[in-house]
This record gives C-alpha cells, sequence and structure tokens, in this order.
C-alpha cells in the first residue's frame, strides 16, 4: 500500500482551492536497471477527486507525470468543514483513496 | 538522443508488458510486471508519438490555434526534466478537458484532465520531459479542440537512459 498523499483544500472567494501531493514512484518503463533490464512501468493512471458526492476533477495519466505528482485545482463551491475525496488506481491495479476536510 | 534506439527499446519492452497485462487484469497489486488498467484509461492515446494519432485517439479533428489558453508557472528554462512544473488556464468557455502533451517525448500525452461543470478550467501539476520540447495544451471545449504551444528548454532530461 502506498503512502497516504497530502491534500490541503482551503475556500478562496467562492471557490475551492485543492492542493495534493500524491506519493508515487512513476516509473516511466523506459528506464534500464543496473544489468540492462527495462524497468517495468509503474505509474497512476487515474485519479478523480469527489467532493459532497459530486466528482470536480477526474485525470488520466501517462508516465509522463512527475514522480510524487503534484497536482492543484479549484472548484466552485465548498465550505470549511466540507470533505473532499482524492482516489487514484495506478497501472498494478494499486489504489490509495484519502479525504481532506476543508479549511 | 538516439530516437530509433528509444523506440526499440520501448517496443521490446512493451511487448512483453502487453502479453502480461492480457492476462492480468485481475492480480493483485505489488506482483511482478502486473499491468493492470484502471477504468476508462484510454490506452491508445497515451501510446501515440505524434500529433496526429494523439487526435485520432482522442476522437477529435484538427485543433485551432488559440490565444485563451495561458500558461503558468511554467518555466522558460527547466533545470531538471524530471519535475518540469506546468499550470494551464483555459479562457475559453465550456471547457470540458484540459490535456499536456509534451511533443519530443517517447509517447505524446503526459496528462489528461476532465473539467466537470463548476471546476475552474485550470490545472496545475509536474511532468517529466526528455528533451527540450514544445509543451502543447490541447483544451477541449464544447466538442471542439483548441491548442497552444509553449517551448520548453530542459537542461538535464527526466526521461533516464
Amino acid at each position: 500500500m502506498a503512502d497516504p498523499m497530502k491534500i490541503r483544500a482551503n475556500v478562496v472567494g467562492d471557490s475551492t482551492e485543492v492542493k495534493v501531493l500524491m506519493s508515487h514512484e512513476m516509473e516511466t518503463g523506459q528506464r534500464k536497471d543496473a544489468q540492462g533490464k527495462v524497468i517495468p512501468a509503474w505509474f497512476i493512471q487515474s485519479v478523480t477527486a469527489t467532493w459532497n458526492g459530486k466528482t470536480v476533477l477526474a485525470a488520466q495519466w501517462g508516465p509522463a507525470v512527475s514522480k510524487n505528482p503534484f497536482l492543484s485545482f479549484k472548484f466552485k463551491g465548498g465550505a470549511k468543514g466540507d470533505k473532499v475525496q482524492i482516489a487514484w488506481v495506478d497501472n498494478r491495479g494499486d489504489k490509495r483513496t484519502d479525504e481532506v476536510i476543508i479549511a | 538522443m538516439d530516437r530509433a534506439r528509444r523506440n526499440t527499446l520501448k517496443h521490446g519492452g512493451g511487448a512483453t508488458l502487453l502479453a502480461i497485462a492480457a492476462a492480468a487484469g485481475w492480480l493483485r497489486p505489488g506482483a511482478a510486471l502486473a499491468q493492470a488498467q484502471a477504468a476508462g484509461w484510454n490506452k491508445a492515446a497515451f501510446d501515440t508519438q505524434n500529433m496526429a494519432d494523439t487526435m485520432k485517439a482522442l476522437g477529435g479533428g484538427e485543433p485551432a490555434q488559440s490565444k485563451d489558453i495561458v500558461f503558468f508557472q511554467t518555466p522558460d528554462i527547466a533545470e531538471n526534466g524530471a519535475v518540469v512544473p506546468v499550470g494551464i488556464t483555459s479562457n475559453i468557455p465550456k471547457t470540458e478537458s484540459i490535456a499536456i502533451l509534451i511533443e519530443k517525448n517517447p509517447n505524446m500525452v503526459a496528462a489528461v484532465f476532465d473539467i466537470p461543470p463548476g471546476t475552474d478550467p485550470t490545472v496545475s501539476t509536474r511532468v517529466k520531459m526528455g528533451q527540450s520540447s514544445n509543451i502543447l495544451a490541447l483544451v477541449k471545449a464544447d466538442g471542439k479542440y483548441y491548442v497552444a504551444a509553449k517551448d520548453v528548454k530542459v537542461t538535464l532530461g527526466g526521461c533516464g537512459g
């Protein structure tokens, strides 16, 4: 199981700004190890953000997203105390979901 | 960088992975080489190497150049190609999705963000770049595609090798 994400959600005017830092290797499948064998690709493929049961952002990623990916976005609405959930799935089928309370 | 060699490597490695992936949908995480696929992941789009193929995989026509797509936080010169910040804002009404494409990466598409109504058409993330290249922001708005480019120079490549 991967490490927890660091998520921050803040109310900015009438919107909520969400910043996420995920912990993931994001191996491209292009690199080789010391023996010259290709290191298999291992990266997050899908990211979903939900607020009050509504999807506020859905992303599909390729291996070109950096290691320990950072993501920030903004959505209209959201009040202090609401919960924002972020979920990702990687190409090995590993999953992680974390949530944060909007501050 | 030797382009042919890189392609060979990629295809060589890819074939093995694909063979395993066919059988591996249900494998537990951590199993060596398991290549499951997240639901809805557009594999075709992430395998493309040029703009025409990318557009075909995304199901769109030739994108129109647009000045309403703005890059922010994106450097002109990136010291480390492994971590290049990219921020994109679309000022086109009814923006449905924003994709980040890197012209000279082995596979062009880095990320595709679906923007549901109510979410600002602004995303920012960090990507890897193998070499100096154009970063393209491809925006789908009201069923049409728009594109804007920004040239980013990389002093240290980020795709290993």
